[in-house]
């Protein structure tokens, strides 16, 4: 029958499997609840990214098969970050092209490769996720979702629909945080100068805590706020969206004292 | 100009540490992105002209020996002529050789970026010609001594009381007590000095923003007026165009004037689109009596050739300069050489060489701005990741770098192995945070803790705990 539940293989990404588990947690909770069964390969650690970005594209290209081979055979893959997701449905066919063994695969996989919220939204058609967060947010754009996935309005949308929650608008929510991946340490003052923008506009929102859907960039925005002395706490929006939000946030002691 | 890209790094710390520039810079910023998706949102047809635009400039290079062929045919038939010059150096000789045919010493130029990319300037001064810029913006640097920092606001980088500060300095013949408190009195000091040199003027230097095969002309798109002067009063015209500026007919060019404007300045159309076709004829009221195109390859024929062609689409609207958070916080000039931004990280590699230049394409966050305002869609990330490539592939970037990447790829590519590396680390870093949960410094992350605190990790692997999560569950 058509309703059957689609096995979907969740990409945790590096960072939310050695930095974050509970973004995991929160991702599969939110796909099980759009009535999906949700599966963690254990062949996963990467997208590749770092090395793709870096310009070592063989390196990329290598670690790209290791992540074709291990979810080209569910119905869909999940990733919690939109860079992640980006780099399985728009560059892993590119690096793979000319690969005769793989490129077709790499492909079938871009096809089916989805980052959480635009997945829920537009695959599950999910409008609501029964959460409640008592508090006000802010959202952040991360770019790669925004601009190479389209990840605008789901998010939004999904948030909407959360009791208790109030979204507060930021000035420059598709304007960088100045993560961008290495460049963070290789140029860190221009990083330094984005990431202040980026935490002034956020201390000025007036939110509780600040939201978005890549790790890379909370961990940056999170360590921004906490070195300006700002109580406005960081977190992966599929916590909110899970109502997942009784640990610490991201960046936040687990141990008063 | 002598190119300080090779010093990317101090120069955007000293940029930094600027707080007149950083106020221009950040109000450059703020009302272009505002204007500009004004002006697009009252263009329903924006994108579909962007792709037309992309269109048209793919379809010229495809034919570009052609039309360039065609072009010059059309120069040579209505009188005038085109000089064929494989690098700056040719192309500088060429001008002085018409200037110096003429006996001409008063030159007055109109905007062009091809002339900073060979030095012009420079080299005219060197050899007894002083060229007057009488682009506003233009004239403003170069009373300074400085060299534009962005395509299409050379001075974008100063303020009202640093441009006023330059007058005084440049103008010392006049009262130094006069007042110049604003953007209409500068105005007024410049078009006073301006004035004479465009009524000297034996020779008018212009850019092109578009050479037209079909008709020979050349499309300058100005707001001014002082374009027109430039060479119109002269004697002798030279217009300095590179290779790429080629299209088919007048409508192809006018399809990009529409996508131009907006894209530079946020305007509909600029005040001023001229298209020069040959000298003045007999009977003309006004007009040069020799027009020169001087048309300079200087390393486009390769970028022809190259996966890196779809930089040859660039109109030079500067979009991607005043939209890049990168450009709107180090300004033009620390990227140390013509063009700045997402345009020049991927040009000046390709002009300049890799070695010189690999710090632009890598000082980038790859958030994609400047692709999604290209007027013809160039994607430039992806372009500047190409030059990443190269680097590495030439080993040009830091053998730290190189040896960290090489040690997170053998563990990425081996899951087990990096899960066992991840719990045990993820675990001390987390007990030893939990009373601050964060990092205010780490050992080989001070580009990180330098400027922000590290969140510490939560503790353990995911995976490895969705494992020991499911097993529990398990009947």
């Amino acid at each position: 029958m058509a309703a059957e539940a689609p096995e979907v293989g969740l990409f945790a990404t590096c960072l939310v499997d050695s930095m974050r588990p509970s973004v995991g947690f929160a991702a599969a909770a939110l796909l099980e609840r759009a009535g999906c069964r949700v599966h963690v390969p254990r062949n996963q650690a990467c997208c590749g990214q770092p090395a793709f970005n870096a310009g070592d594209r063989a390196g990329a290209a290598s670690i790209a098969r290791q992540a074709v081979a291990a979810f080209e055979g569910f119905d869909y893959t999940v990733a919690p970050s939109g860079s992640c997701a980006a780099m399985l449905r728009r560059h892993f066919p590119a690096l793979l092209a000319d690969d005769p063994g793989w490129s077709a695969r790499a492909q079938a996989l871009a096809a089916k490769s989805w980052e959480l919220v635009s997945f829920l939204v537009d695959i599950r058609g999910m409008t609501e996720t029964g959460a409640r967060f008592d508090g006000s947010a802010a959202w952040h754009d991360a770019c790669s979702g925004l601009r190479e996935l389209g990840v605008r309005d789901q998010p939004r949308r999904l948030l909407a629909s959360v009791r208790g929650l109030t979204v507060k608008v930021l000035p420059n929510a598709e304007t960088c945080c100045g993560f961008g991946g290495t460049f963070c340490v290789k140029y860190p003052e221009i990083s330094d100068a984005m990431a202040t923008e980026k935490a002034r506009e956020i201390a000025e929102s007036g939110a509780d805590v600040v939201l978005a859907g890549d790790l890379g960039c909370l961990l940056n925005i999170a360590g921004k706020l906490s070195r300006i002395g700002s109580t406005i706490r960081a977190r992966h929006v599929a916590e909110v969206l899970a109502g997942t939000c009784d640990g610490p946030a991201i960046g936040a002691p687990r141990k008063r004292g | 100009m002598e190119a300080t890209s090779a010093r990317f790094p101090a120069n955007a710390r000293a940029a930094l540490g600027d707080a007149d520039l950083r106020a221009s810079l950040a109000r450059l910023q703020r009302e272009y992105r505002r204007d500009r998706a004004a002006v697009a949102a009252r263009l329903p047809e924006f994108d579909a002209l962007r792709d037309a635009a992309a269109a048209i400039k793919d379809h010229a290079l495809d034919h570009l020996a052609f039309y360039l062929e065609r072009f010059e045919e059309r120069v040579i038939a209505q009188g005038g002529q085109v000089h064929w010059c494989r690098d700056g150096t040719e192309a500088c000789e060429a001008v002085l050789a018409i200037c110096r045919a003429e006996g001409a010493t008063a030159v007055g130029k109109g905007k062009s970026m091809i002339s900073e990319e060979i030095g012009l300037n420079a080299f005219l001064e060197r050899n007894g010609i002083a060229p007057v810029e009488t682009d506003l913006g233009e004239y403003i640097v170069q009373q300074r001594g400085e060299a534009p920092s962005h395509i299409v606001m050379p001075a974008i980088h100063l303020n009202v009381k640093q441009i006023a500060d330059g007058f005084r300095a440049a103008h010392g013949a006049l009262d130094p007590a006069r007042a110049l408190d604003g953007p209409d009195a500068l105005l007024a000091e410049a078009r006073t000095r301006l004035r004479d040199k465009f009524l000297s003027a034996e020779i008018g230097i212009t850019g092109a923003n578009f050479l037209v095969a079909e008709t020979g002309s050349v499309v300058l798109v100005t707001n001014e007026g002082n374009g027109d002067l430039t060479h119109t009063l002269p004697r002798i015209h030279i217009a300095l165009a590179s290779i790429e500026k080629a299209v088919p007919t007048i409508d192809d060019a006018m399809a990009l004037v529409r996508v131009l404007a907006r894209s530079a300045t946020a305007q509909e159309i600029t005040s001023y689109t001229s298209l020069v076709t040959g000298p003045a004829r007999a009977g003309d009221a006004d007009g040069p009596r020799a027009f020169h195109v001087v048309l300079l390859d200087g390393g486009r024929s390769r970028l022809l050739g190259s996966e890196r062609r779809a930089i040859l689409r660039c109109i030079r609207c500067g979009a991607c300069q005043s939209q890049c958070p990168v450009y709107g916080h180090v300004g033009g000039h620390a990227y140390g050489w013509v063009y700045a931004g997402p345009v020049g990280a991927v040009l000046t590699p390709a002009l300049l060489g890799v070695p010189a230049a690999k710090h632009l394409p890598a000082a980038s966050t790859f958030c994609g701005r400047c692709e999604e305002v290209c007027p013809v869609r160039i994607p430039l990330p992806a372009l500047m990741r190409s030059w990443r490539e190269e680097a590495f592939a030439r080993r040009a970037g830091s053998a730290t770098e190189r040896a960290l990447l090489k040690l997170w790829g053998a563990a990425v590519r081996r899951p087990a192995l990096w899960r066992a590396l991840v719990g045990p680390v993820s675990y001390v870093l987390a007990f030893c945070a939990r009373r601050s949960g964060v990092y205010r410094a780490l050992p080989l992350a001070g580009g990180w803790t330098g400027a922000r605190d590290m969140p510490a990790p939560e503790g353990g692997s995911f995976v490895a705990a969705w494992a020991r999560a499911r097993k529990a569950d398990a009947p």
